[in-house]
């Protein structure tokens, strides 16, 4: 009980800049959802890439997922292909 | 061909007119022809901060609404005969500006030749700061290192990859430039501050300049003279290496390392 008192009284330097950068990055993640960020035939190459795992894995509709990002000033097209769960007996 | 610029953030009181001004007069420096227009109908202070709100006779929604010719509203630059402000109307809202009569201006400004023409932006991002960066070429996106300013910022370069006549017209997106205002290193070294690492990393877009909080800056507001025709000023020389580096020129970063002074050099004044 005593040392928690100790801790009130002390004054720990916090890194709020951490914090600040933690929180934003949740936000702004958020924030680019939907965003219509990227070139305008991305729902088309998604659909047709979609189309083409289909013909060799069963996947939801939901499996193709593509960004487009802005890296220091270069655009990088991010695609994950999600494959469901193989079950081996 | 004439380079249209926006100089948008989001988040108001962040530094857009403020570094509109010393942008503009900055490649004015350089001999370059540049317009400088404040969006910000009904809240105008491009013209304070530039020094030449006694001057205003005609605005940009005056040209707009045909009530005066460009050159009757362009208000000559004392210092730079080839910098020009077109201030904002005080007392019409935002109503009065249409896309028509935005781009009417800017096509009038490209056959009179000018390089640059710098769109003001006004916070928020209704029609105002629409106006101000659909006809964008590139865009100077002004941010704090603050948690507001930052995602507001992320906000606008979504709009700038959606809502541009670039975009719409299939062009070459717009070029972004980040520029961080009111930096505080010794503050960042404390782990008070976001660092522009930190920012560069959330907003993904390349630095153009970082400035300096800066005593200087409001001083200069008060006299009504860009902070940029200070060269003793710190601001006024991180506004220098950023314009000459969106002029290609490679200038480093200054000002984004806490300065070790002894008291000596502190009492020199060096």
């Amino acid at each position: 009980m005593a040392l928690d008192w100790l801790k009130f009284f002390r004054t720990e330097p916090k890194n709020t800049a951490n914090l600040a950068k933690e929180r934003l990055k949740v936000v702004v993640a958020h924030q680019r959802e939907g965003r219509g960020r990227g070139p305008e035939y991305l729902p088309k190459l998604r659909e047709e890439i979609l189309n083409v795992v289909r013909k060799y894995v069963d996947v939801p509709e939901t499996a193709v997922n593509i960004q487009v990002q802005n890296e220091d000033g270069l655009e990088v097209l991010e695609m994950n292909i999600a494959l469901p769960e193989q079950r081996r007996s | 061909m004439t380079k249209i610029v926006v100089v948008t953030s989001g988040k108001g009181g962040v530094g857009k007119t403020t570094t509109s001004a010393s942008f503009a007069t900055g490649l004015a420096q350089r001999g370059k022809k540049v317009a400088v227009i404040d969006f910000d109908v009904g809240l105008r202070n491009l013209d304070l901060i530039m020094g030449c709100e006694r001057r205003v006779v005609f605005d940009f929604v005056n040209v707009i609404q045909g009530e005066a010719s460009l050159r009757q509203a362009l208000i000559k630059d004392k210092t730079f005969p080839n910098l020009h402000i077109l201030a904002a109307s005080q007392t019409r809202d935002k109503e009065a500006l249409t896309p028509e009569g935005v781009e009417k201006v800017l096509n009038d400004l490209r056959s009179e030749g000018f390089d640059y023409v710098v769109c003001d932006s006004p916070a928020g991002i209704e029609r105002g700061a629409h106006l101000a960066m659909y006809f964008a070429d590139e865009a100077l996106v002004v941010t704090n290192p603050e948690v507001s300013s930052v995602r507001d910022s992320d906000r606008v370069l979504g709009l700038l990859a959606s809502k541009t006549r670039r975009v719409e017209r299939n062009e070459a997106r717009i070029k972004e430039h980040l520029v961080l205002t009111r930096y505080n290193p010794a503050r960042v070294l404390k782990g008070e501050m976001l660092s522009l690492e930190d920012v560069t990393e959330i907003l993904a877009i390349p630095v153009l300049g970082v400035i300096p909080e800066s005593t200087a800056v409001l001083n200069s507001s008060n006299a009504g003279t860009p902070v940029i025709t200070l060269p003793d000023a710190d601001a006024g020389q991180a506004y220098d290496d950023l314009v000459s580096r969106f002029l290609g020129e490679d200038r480093p970063l200054r000002f984004t390392t806490v300065e070790k002074k002894g008291l000596f050099s502190k009492w020199l004044g060096g």
